[in-house]
């Protein structure tokens, strides 16, 4: 069970890391979007699966979908 | 230099961070009233779910204001899209058939769950705000699978009108029967049913169509003007 939650925990480091990296911004969005989806994970183990629909449901694919149309309309690398 | 410095900054930030979290007594209660909520909740309002009876009965007037702020954020980016409209109908190359086949079968699916969620906010975890953003997520799947389909903007917004007027007159009601507002004034019924606590389910209702009409006409509007 620890190994498991630190396993999260250290996928959640990565793909955060990874996100602020990144030059691609799709596959930063992508990133953050894994980030969110390991903390809902995470929440659901830490006895709060309210906070983990929500985080589920709002960060891991609204706010994705509002980024990429944001970065449709933009550019797509960062120079 | 600026390297130096930001490094410099970041530590003594850590420093700061690390020095307030060692005070805190974590896995501690802290606070009576939590107590109280735990050991009382079920007994005063009739929610099973303690977080649903602390969001909707102990702090629903902070639920009113939270669904406030969404509202006005839905409607500032309506504002700020609509200033810069310009292309009326666009030519869309519709999906795959598999793609769109399977959108149409899950779209329904969706929007059962999140239903579910809101109307069973008060048994079971999730409420109003997840189950919003469930239906919402549905219209997403719709907007980019079924891309020649729309959603009316007319009944989204009846929706989101609906759904603020029942809370507010669900609040109003309370403050005309018992004195204050958002009391509370159904029976509670027993507890652990689906006809259960009172206004909680009804308000839950009402946050669930708001929000989800909310949302769904935030995409809306990013597609469509985009």
């Amino acid at each position: 069970m620890i190994f498991f939650i630190s396993l999260l925990v250290f996928l959640m480091l990565v793909a955060a890391i990874a996100a602020s990296v990144f030059r691609d911004l799709i596959s930063a969005v992508i990133a953050t979007a894994l980030v969110s989806l390991a903390a809902s994970i995470l929440f659901y183990f830490l006895q709060a699966p309210d906070v983990a629909m929500a985080e589920a449901a709002i960060g891991a694919a609204l706010t994705t979908a509002i980024f990429i149309i944001a970065i449709r309309r933009t550019k797509r690398y960062e120079e | 230099m600026r390297r130096i410095i930001s490094i410099l900054l970041l530590v003594i930030v850590a420093f700061g961070i690390s020095l307030s979290l060692a005070k805190i007594p974590f896995g501690v209660p802290k606070t009576k009233v939590g107590k109280h909520y735990i050991n009382e909740g079920v007994k005063e309002t009739g929610a099973v779910n303690i977080v649903t009876s602390v969001v909707v009965s102990y702090r629903g007037f902070d639920t009113l204001g939270e669904v406030t702020v969404l509202f006005i954020a839905a409607i500032g980016l309506g504002v700020v899209l609509s200033a810069s409209r310009k292309k009326a109908m666009r030519e869309v190359t519709p999906a795959s058939l598999v793609l769109s086949t399977g959108c149409r079968v899950l779209f329904p699916l969706i929007l059962i769950f999140g239903t579910y969620i809101f109307i069973h906010g008060h048994l079971t975890p999730g409420g109003g705000f997840q189950g919003g953003a469930i239906i919402a997520s549905g219209f997403l799947l719709i907007y980019l699978g079924c891309r020649e389909r729309r959603i009316s903007r007319a009944a989204s917004n009846l929706a989101e009108s609906l759904g603020g007027l029942v809370f507010i007159i669900i609040g109003l009601l309370g403050l005309v029967s018992g004195g204050y507002f958002l009391l509370n004034f159904l029976p509670k019924g027993t507890a652990n049913t689906l006809f259960s606590a009172g206004i909680i389910p009804i308000i839950y209702i009402a946050i669930g169509f708001k929000v989800g009409s909310e949302l769904a006409s935030i995409i809306d509007n990013l597609i469509e003007e985009s």
